[in-house]
């Protein structure tokens, strides 16, 4: 049966297992109904352009996973950010892990979203947030709300400063043959708070896994919010990321994307501005060989008058694989005095490695200021040989200009533990030992 | 001093009526209404064509009829009825003219309105006119000093019964007659147009220049230009149009063919001003154009196109960089204002080795129009060493329209280097400021402005066009451009 299908004719009975309100039923089969119409998304959609889900989807996925998994801490300790302390809420095989997660609802809540669904406490948090700035039109959105029920909940009162940073990771344990999870998290940062969350999915062994996670964040006034997704999963997982963030003035939202991993990788990031003065940050780093295909689809929607957007994102792309960049600003005629900022760099390495990228500006406010800036190119011979005839290998002379390359947006990272893990992903995934830490 | 604001400019620019809106009354024979292989057939015959001419238009009759009009476009507009449109129509005297006297005077008329007077064109040395008046061409001038060179310059319907081995050879080779549906529909009932050859290693001694007019209400213009460069020949080629108001849409579906052989250069300048509708936004053409160059080795096309009228304009010059060491270059200016609509942009196809490519864009839009730029840079995986450098900067006065930039890039080698940048800005105040300070009135300074962001095309088009060019960009930006 194809996947499809099989989502549509399990949505009966998923609806049955979990006790919801009506008001969250309506949603879900509006979902549902816009998914059966629509389908899964192919090439021919001029956002799905240059990726294909075919060979993805070819896999017999499970829908609703039999077993229930345990692991042990010693195992995945790797994964986590162990060396400081940090909040944590963990999934295995999209089960929630109370041994390894540490929630709290000490001055704010670090919980579970099937405790939010269900619980009247969460009613009007979940009334006013949950679904609101996902867009109800795309299929995979859709899609998650129709299945929507677990996932991590975060909601920080008004002017709470969360002295440490939040970890939501999402093991597979590849106890099924072919697995789909479809996490939603829902995320709330009240007035003047702030917050730190990093998110990641990790399979622990090679049956495929296809991950379809919507993500709703929700910064008030004045709120800064920094968000970091690490994608460096092993190549038998897809992930399709949909991220929806909706900003009140002089919010200051950062979000950081590290794709080393995985097999399909679809970021599906969207900004919306919902006051002025706000300052919205997307940033990448991309380093890819294989056939492994990552695809950044970006969306900055200006709709208030001076805000700013800083977008950069860097890409280096080895053997087969492919690298898409497709960002759009959109700048609302109302969104005087907007400074757009985008840039992509790419590097290709090799002969077979693909680059796609289609930088998109649509414009309605004439005082503005908006550029993007788009290359693709190679390393620069003149430096390599600077380094090798001072005593560099070849191999150490283009891992550090390919550090150098994407040294702007890690050195942006605000978490000097992340900062250094993420220098020792880009070290490894290089083949080289860059004889430093930062 | 009286104060000139941009809003000022802005009323003045909404006002102003289109230059070039007259009629002229001659006696046209037109087809009925509609498309079948019938009136395919028969516009074939009409021309009295050859048999291969008329299968090849009714084979992209048929491809035609199986294919929907594109909508991915950034663009709105009412889709023209394609069985409501009739198919040809030709001033009514057919009579071949053996001088000037003997054309209808009130055509000349014409053509004397739009400041290209024959007799002025005649004494202007170095441009020969091929004038397009509703698709038969009426008088083509000059021939005889490049017939001497051996260049062959004349009206594709002539150049079907002449030289068909030349046209058969090359029609659709660059251009398919399925390649889209605008074209698909012109390959089966295009009328009339330019035909060009230049034979090896010539370098035509003149511009070659093409007047375009859509007279008759009602009808569609399709031309179709093949403009054919031997080895290591050169030509410069321009094309410009004015089409009278009238009210309801025109469609304008025209197919343009370059082919540069072996270190062959050619270089096609538009300037089109089609018009662009009244301030309400009704009426106007439609111009669904597709044009694309194919360059051989060491062969260069170089498209250099002021847009400024039509109320719907679809239009990509490409070039296909096939041989190695090939050069495509791409200059556009284009103006919209009030309710025009534009997409534009062009296709850079990098299939040799060493190729390169230059991409200069601009874009103003005024009033509530809408300005897109859409652009394709492909390197294929052979094509080392490719370059590219793609700019496209627009410009936005007033508040009501809107500036688009979709530019897609598509690499699969690694020794490939591009750049692409894009700026969207409005004309500073503190330009406008600076300018003041030093003397120079506003309206002065804001063409100034325009002029200064344009320059990098302008200064491309050749001598003789670029005054036109300024004029038509007057009409669209009156006020602006000093």
């Amino acid at each position: 049966m194809e996947l499809k299908e099989k989502l549509i004719s399990s949505f009966m009975a998923f609806e049955e297992q979990i006790d919801v309100n009506s008001g969250l039923h309506d949603v879900r089969t509006a979902a549902i109904k816009n998914f059966e119409t629509k389908g899964f998304p192919t090439k021919k959609e001029e956002a799905w352009k240059y990726t294909s889900l075919n060979a993805v989807l070819k896999h017999d996925f499970t829908v609703f996973p039999k077993h229930e998994s345990a692991i042990e801490f010693k195992d995945v300790k790797k994964y986590f950010l162990h060396e400081i302390d940090t909040y944590k809420v963990i999934f295995i095989d999209g089960k929630y892990s109370s041994f390894l997660s540490q929630t709290t609802h000490d001055g704010l809540d670090v919980c579970l979203m099937s405790a939010a669904l269900n619980k009247p406490k969460y009613k009007m948090v979940i009334d006013t947030y949950f679904n609101q700035i996902a867009n109800k039109d795309e299929t995979l959105t859709s899609l998650n709300t129709a299945f929507a029920a677990e996932g991590a909940y975060i909601n920080i009162p008004k002017s709470k400063v969360v002295e440490k940073p939040i970890e939501i990771i999402y093991f597979s344990t590849g106890q099924e043959n072919a697995l789909m999870v479809q996490p939603r998290n829902l995320i709330v940062v009240g007035e003047n708070a702030h917050v730190q969350i990093i998110e990641r999915h990790q399979s622990l062994n090679e049956n495929p896994v296809l991950t379809n996670t919507v993500t709703e964040v929700f910064a008030l006034k004045r709120a800064i919010v920094d968000y970091y997704k690490i994608q460096n999963d092993l190549g038998s997982a897809n992930l399709i990321d949909n991220t929806y963030i909706a900003q009140k003035q002089e919010s200051r939202v950062s979000v950081h994307t590290f794709s080393f991993g995985g097999n399909v990788t679809r970021n599906n990031l969207n900004f919306y501005h919902q006051g002025e003065r706000i300052d919205s940050t997307l940033k990448g780093i991309t380093i890819i060989g294989d056939k492994q295909l990552v695809d950044h689809y970006t969306l900055v929607h200006h709709a208030q008058p001076n805000c700013e957007s800083h977008q950069n994102y860097k890409c280096i792309v080895n053997d087969n694989a492919t690298g898409v960049f497709n960002g759009k600003i959109y700048v609302e005629k109302e969104a005087q005095k907007t400074d757009a900022f985008q840039q992509n760099n790419n590097i290709l390495l090799s002969d077979k490695a693909v680059i796609n990228a289609k930088p998109q500006l649509e414009i309605f406010a004439d005082d503005v200021k908006c550029s993007h800036g788009c290359t693709i190119g190679q390393l620069d011979e003149s430096a390599m040989f600077y380094m090798q005839q001072r005593g560099i290998p070849k191999k150490e002379a283009k891992a550090l200009l390919m550090y150098a390359f994407s040294n702007e947006v890690i050195e942006s990272i605000k978490i000097p533990e992340l900062k250094q893990r993420i220098t020792k992903i880009i070290a490894q995934k290089l083949g080289v030992n860059l004889g430093f830490d930062l | 001093m009286a104060k000139y604001t941009e809003d000022d400019l802005k009323v003045e620019l909404e006002n102003k009526e289109y230059e070039y809106g007259f009629y002229t009354d001659i006696e046209s024979e037109t087809f009925p209404a509609g498309l079948n292989e019938d009136i395919v057939r028969a516009i074939s015959k009409k021309k009295g064509e050859p048999e291969w001419m008329t299968d090849w238009r009714l084979e992209a009759f048929r491809a035609w009829s199986e294919m929907t009009e594109p909508e991915w476009a950034n663009v709105h507009y009412e889709k023209p009825d394609f069985q409501a449109i009739s198919y040809y129509s030709a001033p009514k005297k057919k009579d071949k003219y053996a001088s000037l006297d003997e054309v209808d005077p009130e055509l000349l008329d014409t053509f004397k309105k739009l400041g290209i007077s024959l007799d002025e064109q005649k004494k202007l040395a170095g441009v020969a006119v091929d004038i397009v008046m509703d698709s038969v061409s009426v008088a083509t001038t000059f021939k005889k000093t490049l017939a001497e060179k051996g260049i062959i310059f004349c009206s594709i319907s002539e150049a079907i019964q002449e030289h068909p081995e030349l046209v058969q050879k090359y029609i659709g080779s660059v251009v398919p007659q399925k390649d889209n549906f605008y074209a698909a529909l012109n390959s089966a009932v295009f009328s009339d147009g330019s035909f060009c050859y230049i034979p090896k290693g010539v370098r035509c001694p003149m511009e070659l220049s093409t007047y375009f007019r859509i007279n008759q209400g009602g009808t569609g213009q399709f031309e179709r230009t093949l403009v054919i460069a031997d080895e290591g020949s050169y030509v410069s080629y321009l094309e410009g149009c004015t089409a009278p108001s009238r009210d309801e849409n025109q469609l304008h579906a025209a197919v343009v063919e370059l082919i540069a052989l072996d270190n062959a250069e050619i270089k096609y300048s538009t300037v089109q001003n089609w018009y662009p509708g009244n301030k309400e936004g009704k009426g106007g053409v439609f111009n669904f154009v597709t044009k694309r160059g194919l360059c051989e080795t060491n062969a260069k096309i170089s498209w250099t196109q002021v847009e400024t009228g039509s109320a719907v304009t679809w239009k990509y010059p490409s070039c296909v960089l096939k041989g190695d060491n090939s050069i495509g270059e791409f200059y556009s200016i284009a103006v919209t204002n009030n309710f025009q609509q534009a997409d534009t942009g062009t296709k850079m196809i990098h299939l040799g080795k060493n190729t390169r490519s230059t991409i200069i864009s601009k874009g103003i839009s005024a009033g509530k129009s809408q300005n897109s730029y859409r652009g394709l840079v492909q390197i294929g995986a052979r094509a080392e060493n490719a370059r590219n450098f793609s700019q496209c900067d627009s410009l936005l006065m007033g508040n009501n329209c809107g500036a688009h930039t979709f530019p897609y890039i598509e690499n699969k080698n690694s020794t490939a280097k591009i750049e692409h940048e894009a700026t969207t800005s409005k004309i500073g105040e503190d330009q406008v400021f600076y300018c003041n300070q030093r003397g120079i009135p506003t309206e002065k300074a804001i063409a100034l402005i325009v002029n200064g962001f344009s320059k990098e095309v302008l200064n491309k088009l050749p001598m003789e066009f670029a005054v036109e060019a300024q004029k038509l960009l007057e009409i669209s930006l009156e006020g602006s451009v000093g």
